[in-house]
């Protein structure tokens, strides 16, 4: 079912106040998606209620609980009868109850480390961000039937296993969120490298939401300034279908709007005292929009972040910098450290480096190596014209 | 909720008489323990089939592997958050191996 923007911004909050109702995802989603059309039908002929968000809860719930009769399965679902649950008279919908926000709740749940990442990123854009099985299916690049089955499974699980619906106890807070915008992130860089379904303004939707519901955690603001300020560039990145890189991008097409919300999202996220992953990262982001870019300083905070992370990627492009400051062999004395020999980013790089350091033989292979590996035509295209630019130094 | 947790691997030489660690002992003796079991190693297994001649029997366990099931606890816990704390804390307990966290659909715990 296609949610048009009025419905898109009632779905995950009257989702997850069924959730919390039913207990149970699939049950809680069918009785939405049945809300959302009756809506469809009559809001355009009556006018939208008062409380839309209200008066789509109580119409699924009414039609879940008319399901679970049907199904003689109400006796079972003890959770609903210990909450007094009946079949609220549409009439008296004028004035109807209050609801909780359980958005939270549901992403935890999504987002639960006994899900397979692959489902905890399926289950959140379904969930939370209202996307249909097919967008899922598209952006992902695998059939809708596999998305579908995969998605069914993890509710199933959820509901079979046991899976909590709630907020983790503090204890256990720091990792499970970290879990939470993980999977925030994996989707946004989906996005970035792709660009087929808007994956990346979903991400920003999500951690806008992750904002509203937890405003003074620094890293859900660092997130959210993170991808504001690398989703600034968008329009700059792609020229003719090619890759355009940083220095090369055209800077009028950066939406200076955008810099500006994800330089004051990122003030708020350090005010609160963060200094986390996403934090560190955003600063690199904002620092790689000035102009001239502080090389030293980028350095440094790779390095911050590398010892935190143990990442041999942000190690590489801690390299990138020193390539800067100190030159490509330098770097390139590094990236032999590393083993990333599956990661394409890694070929492209070295290739840069071997290039800059006139290692064109050695550059050639690299640039191979890392068209091999690309998976989107734009990249693609950008890698070929580097290798063709590839002369042997004869000319000079 | 009931929870199965199958406990997996471990020291396939142990001694069968070795005597139960004191940790795991503390936490079988709690009252959401509804039921448990530590099995012999599982050379001591005899796996029944259906064949077309009647019952067949194989002198060892079903899924042949390195990895054989060690014991078994059962659990009463209110979610899956629940049964997992429990897991990592008997697994604490142990070198090697892992424990598997299954709901249970249908059973019959101690004192049912």
């Amino acid at each position: 079912m296609a949610l048009d923007a009025v419905f898109r911004e009632h779905w995950a909050r009257v989702l997850a106040t069924l959730v919390g109702i039913l207990g149970d995802i699939e049950l809680a989603e069918e009785a939405a998606a049945e809300a959302f059309a009756i809506a469809a039908e009559r809001w355009p002929r009556d006018g939208e209620p008062a409380n839309p968000n209200a008066w789509l809860v109580v119409t699924a719930r009414n039609r879940a609980v008319d399901q679970l009769r049907r199904r003689r399965l109400l006796a079972e679902k003890t959770r609903l009868l210990a909450r007094g649950l009946e079949t609220a008279p549409e009439a008296t919908m004028h004035d109807p109850p209050a609801f909780r926000d359980e958005r939270l709740e549901l992403i935890f749940t999504c987002c639960h480390p006994s899900l397979a990442l692959e489902a905890q990123v399926a289950l959140t854009l379904r969930t939370l961000g209202g996307l249909s099985t097919e967008e899922i299916a598209l952006a992902f690049l695998v059939p809708p039937d596999t998305m579908s089955k995969r998605l069914t499974r993890a509710k199933r699980k959820i509901r079979d296993a046991g899976i909590p619906f709630a907020v983790p106890p503090d204890h256990q807070l720091p990792d499970r969120l970290a879990a939470v915008l993980a999977v925030v992130y994996l989707i946004f860089n989906e996005g970035w490298g792709g660009g087929r379904v808007d994956l990346a303004a979903e991400a920003i939707h999500l951690a806008r939401a992750l904002t509203d519901l937890m405003p003074d955690e620094g890293e859900v603001l660092a997130l959210l300034a993170l991808m504001l300020l690398h989703d600034a560039r968008r329009a700059a990145r792609f020229r003719d279908g090619r890759l355009v890189l940083l220095d090369d991008q055209d800077r009028s097409l950066w939406d200076a709007g955008q810099i500006d919300e994800g330089r004051r999202v990122l003030q708020r996220a350090l005010a609160r005292g963060t200094a986390g992953p996403y934090a560190i990262q955003a600063a690199i982001a904002d620092l790689h929009l000035r102009q001239p870019r502080d090389w030293r300083q980028i350095a440094a905070l790779y390095d911050v972040l590398a010892r935190r992370t143990g990442s041999p990627v942000v190690e590489m492009n801690r390299a990138v910098a020193i390539a800067e400051l100190e030159g490509p062999e330098a770097a390139l004395a590094i990236l032999d450290r590393l083993d990333l020999g599956q990661y394409r980013y890694f070929h492209s790089t070295r290739a840069d480096l071997l290039r800059r350091a006139g290692r064109t033989a050695e550059a050639e292979r690299a640039y191979r190596r890392a068209l091999e590996l690309t998976r989107t035509a734009p990249e693609r295209r950008f890698l070929e014209t580097r290798l063709a630019e590839l002369r042997p130094p004869a000319e000079g | 909720m009931q929870y199965a947790l199958l406990i997996y691997g471990g020291d396939p030489d142990a001694p069968p008489d070795r005597p139960m660690d004191e940790a795991v002992a503390a936490v079988l003796a709690r009252p959401y323990v509804t039921g448990w079991a530590r099995l012999h190693a599982a050379g001591s297994a005899t796996t029944v089939r259906a064949g077309e001649a009647g019952m067949l029997l194989t002198d060892g366990p079903f899924v042949d592997s390195k990895e054989f099931l060690a014991g078994l606890v059962m659990i009463e816990a209110d979610d899956l958050d629940g049964a997992l704390a429990v897991a990592a804390e008997l697994q604490e307990t142990r070198e090697g191996g892992a424990i598997e966290v299954r709901p249970l659909r249908e059973g019959c715990p101690r004192g049912a």
